[in-house]
């Protein structure tokens, strides 16, 4: 259902709201048009004229400064009229719906929408209720997805590993919470990765956390031996008060990524966090600004991502890309 | 009143162990004979019911009306045509309206409501605790002079296992039956879908099995305890099903029931993120589902009972876990058991039982059978006749179903309440 709502009959993407049903062809488009797209931020002139005279708007009903920020760069690298809109603080708040809220903007003439939502399932649902020719990104719902994140992680190892196929990837820390590791996990099982490894105590993982294709780690130290990529998840700090935690020391001390325990991962095994990092709870600094990190690459690749996900589903309603 | 004679349907009457073509014969609101033709039987009425089914009129264990409070989303008025369309005579009303059923006043506004609507079957189960807020009791004996027929918490937590136990003596004192639906509130962590496969693939906030089970546990030993009847409503998953099997074993004096949607649904057959299968106890798994049905037709759950909880479209526009749970489910309720029989899960007269004999039984109400003397509830239907759940054929005011647009198999025909029509 989900994979018929974002797909044209062409098999084309319509809208982008979660990994799950689009196949290795497609992941791989999106990638190589990210990848032309990386060559243009070093140029003189950043900008394509792709989307020029489309309105998108960003709604976010949920705070983010990387995510909203590299969706507006990469809407303006694109030529289209962009609007930020921060609900968290805004409509919602004053008891408006969450349809309203869409049925209003969508009166202004907006052909897309990228949402990011504190609940699983926002963007399908908005997804269903806007007009035809609005194609809508999902940046973030609940603890269900968030596919760009996915993507530019995948651009980003593609970018240093080459092959997908021979690696095997950790993703360490708050699984049951995070919409960034579920996604995660079905884009690289999707690009053929030999295995997906999840790391974190019972209480930071799903039930029947197995039936996503992964395999799974309570420690640390074992889980991380051969692994080729690392990727850190963020702790909030509520999981402390929800009992799911005894404190963020007792945390790092089980599964923080410390200098000593990334030696037990391949010699070339590369860091990633989705941001925003918790410095000496769920990573170690030196880890964090060391040689093996491609943090801050993930961020610049967030643009590119971006930029050809909005490109690429756009291109039904008739777009020069 | 009138006389009425239903002719050369097959009837099915459990409580009596009839299932044979034949007439049946009404006069003054009861039922005359259900064999020969009395003396000097001369009917104002005649109903063919060839090829058609005549059983007692279905006892609904569980219901949301909505009214008072909530008439946006349906009235008595709108969903007692509902039920009357759907072979329905007797409804049992939770107590979690606005206001709650606990005060006498609410109740009698009901039954109020439920005459001027000619509907006066409905029968509302009072709340345990004042306002259904968990702390202090409810005055149930004033409730049940009021014409409350049990008592419950609807989906309510009760504060502490304490209150409870002094709310289960209570009750017991004055011989009236708890109807619970076992749920631990901390267990079941505001989630909205069952712990498995399907919501952490979704990423949906879950609720597991033990959150039922649990709190049956607890319950049933306080049964033990108190003495206390306890009807278990709406349960969802196989070790529930287990339970109830060991405590009727041991002699306890619970009974329990299945909402049918749980018969025929699993989270696997749930669309992604749509809002029509949120419902509470959430969907659980084939194996659960399997199990329900087993124990139906071993006579485990006595009863099934249509959860009907009507929405407006609103409480179903959103993202999933901020929609509102429940299924209108009345109008489903005929063609869905008659899919049971279809499956091969319960004979016809054993499905019929567990709508009409089997929850009289638990209620402790003279209806649910065709015997001479007691009011003439009856639903006639024909069982292969087809129709579309669609905005022509729905009544309900609530078209939160999930099997909109689908066409059903058996519909209700004629419906007496007391010797008197009230759908043909």
């Amino acid at each position: 259902m989900s994979a018929i709502l974002q797909l044209t009959p062409e098999g084309k993407l319509k809208h982008f709201l979660t990994i799950e049903g689009l196949d290795k062809s497609l992941l791989t488009e999106i990638l190589d048009l990210a990848e032309s797209f990386a060559g243009m931020s070093d140029q003189q002139v950043k900008k394509v004229p792709i989307l020029r005279g489309k309105t998108i708007v960003n709604l976010f009903f949920e705070n983010s400064t990387r995510t909203r920020t590299t969706f507006e760069l990469a809407a303006k690298r694109l030529s289209a009229d962009v609007l930020s809109i921060n609900i968290a603080t805004s409509a919602t708040s004053k008891g408006e719906s969450l349809l309203d809220t869409i049925r209003n903007l969508e009166a202004m003439f907006v052909d897309m929408f990228v949402v990011r939502h504190a609940l699983s399932g926002a963007a399908h649902f908005i997804a269903q209720q806007v007009a035809p020719h609005i194609s809508v990104i999902n940046a973030g719902d609940g603890q269900h997805a968030h596919p760009t994140q996915a993507m530019l992680d995948m651009f980003t190892i593609r970018q240093i590993k080459k092959d997908f196929a021979p690696l095997k990837v950790a993703i360490i820390g708050d699984i049951l919470h995070s919409r960034v590791a579920r996604s995660e996990i079905v884009a690289l099982n999707a690009l053929g990765v030999t295995e997906v490894r999840v790391i974190a105590p019972k209480t930071l993982l799903p039930a029947h956390v197995e039936t996503l294709g992964v395999k799974v780690f309570y420690n640390l130290n074992e889980g991380l031996k051969d692994v080729d990529v690392v990727m850190m998840l963020r702790l909030q700090k509520e999981r402390m008060s929800s009992a799911l935690l005894p404190s963020e020391s007792e945390y790092f001390k089980c599964f923080g990524l410390t200098e000593d325990k990334l030696k037990l991962a391949k010699p070339d095994a590369i860091v990633m966090h989705p941001g925003p990092i918790n410095r000496g709870v769920e990573i170690d600094s030196k880890v964090a600004d060391g040689p093996q990190s491609v943090i801050l690459k993930q961020v610049s690749n967030g643009i590119a991502i971006r930029m050809a996900v909005m490109a690429m589903a756009m291109q039904p309603q008739g777009t020069s890309a | 009143m009138k006389r009425i004679q239903i002719n050369h349907g097959r009837i099915i009457d459990p409580a009596n162990g009839i299932d044979r073509i034949g007439n049946v014969y009404i006069a003054d609101g009861k039922i005359l004979s259900v064999a020969s033709r009395p003396d000097g039987f001369d009917a104002d009425i005649q109903i063919d019911a060839n090829e058609q089914i005549v059983c007692p009129g279905f006892i609904d264990l569980s219901t949301r009306l909505r009214e008072p409070g909530q008439s946006r989303k349906a009235t008595i008025k709108s969903e007692t045509l509902a039920a009357a369309s759907a072979g329905v005579t007797t409804l049992c009303l939770q107590p979690d309206t606005m206001p709650v059923i606990d005060a006498p006043a609410v109740a009698e506004l009901i039954k109020d409501l439920a005459e001027k609507a000619g509907y006066p079957q409905i029968h509302p189960i009072a709340a345990l605790t004042q306002k259904l807020e968990g702390t202090e009791l409810s005055a149930m004996l004033s409730l049940k002079q009021a014409g409350c027929i049990a008592v419950g918490h609807a989906n309510e937590p009760v504060k502490n296992l304490l209150i409870l136990r002094r709310a289960m003596e209570y009750a017991a004192s004055h011989d009236l039956l708890l109807m619970l639906r076992p749920n631990d509130y901390w267990l079941g962590n505001n989630g909205c879908a069952h712990e498995g496969a399907l919501a952490t693939r979704y990423g949906l906030p879950s609720i597991p099995e033990a959150a039922e089970t649990i709190a049956l546990s607890q319950c049933l030993e306080l049964a033990e305890l108190t003495g206390c009847r306890v009807h278990f409503g709406q349960l969802s998953c196989k070790r529930s099903v287990i339970k109830i099997q060991q405590a009727k074993n041991d002699g306890l004096r619970v009974t329990a029931n299945v909402a049918m949607h749980q018969l025929h649904l699993t989270e696997n057959d749930m669309t992604p993120f749509d809002s029509a299968y949120h419902v509470l106890p959430p969907l659980r798994t084939e194996d659960d589902k399997q199990y329900l049905r087993l124990g139906v037709a071993a006579g485990t759950l006595d009863g099934i009972c249509s959860d009907h909880q009507p929405h407006d479209l609103d409480a179903k526009l959103g993202a999933f876990p901020e929609t509102e749970p429940g299924i209108s489910a009345l109008e489903t309720l005929l063609p869905l058991l008659l899919k049971l029989v279809a499956d091969g899960a319960l004979t016809l007269p054993e499905g019929v039982a567990a709508l009409t004999s089997k929850p009289a039984e638990i209620l402790g109400l003279q209806r649910g059978a065709l015997t001479p003397g007691l009011p003439a509830d009856v639903c006639i239907f024909d069982p292969k006749a087809q129709w579309r759940v669609d905005a022509d054929h729905w009544r309900s005011q609530g078209a939160n179903t999930p099997y909109w647009g689908q066409t059903m198999q058996g519909l209700v025909t004629h419906t007496l309440q007391a010797g008197r029509v009230i759908h043909s």
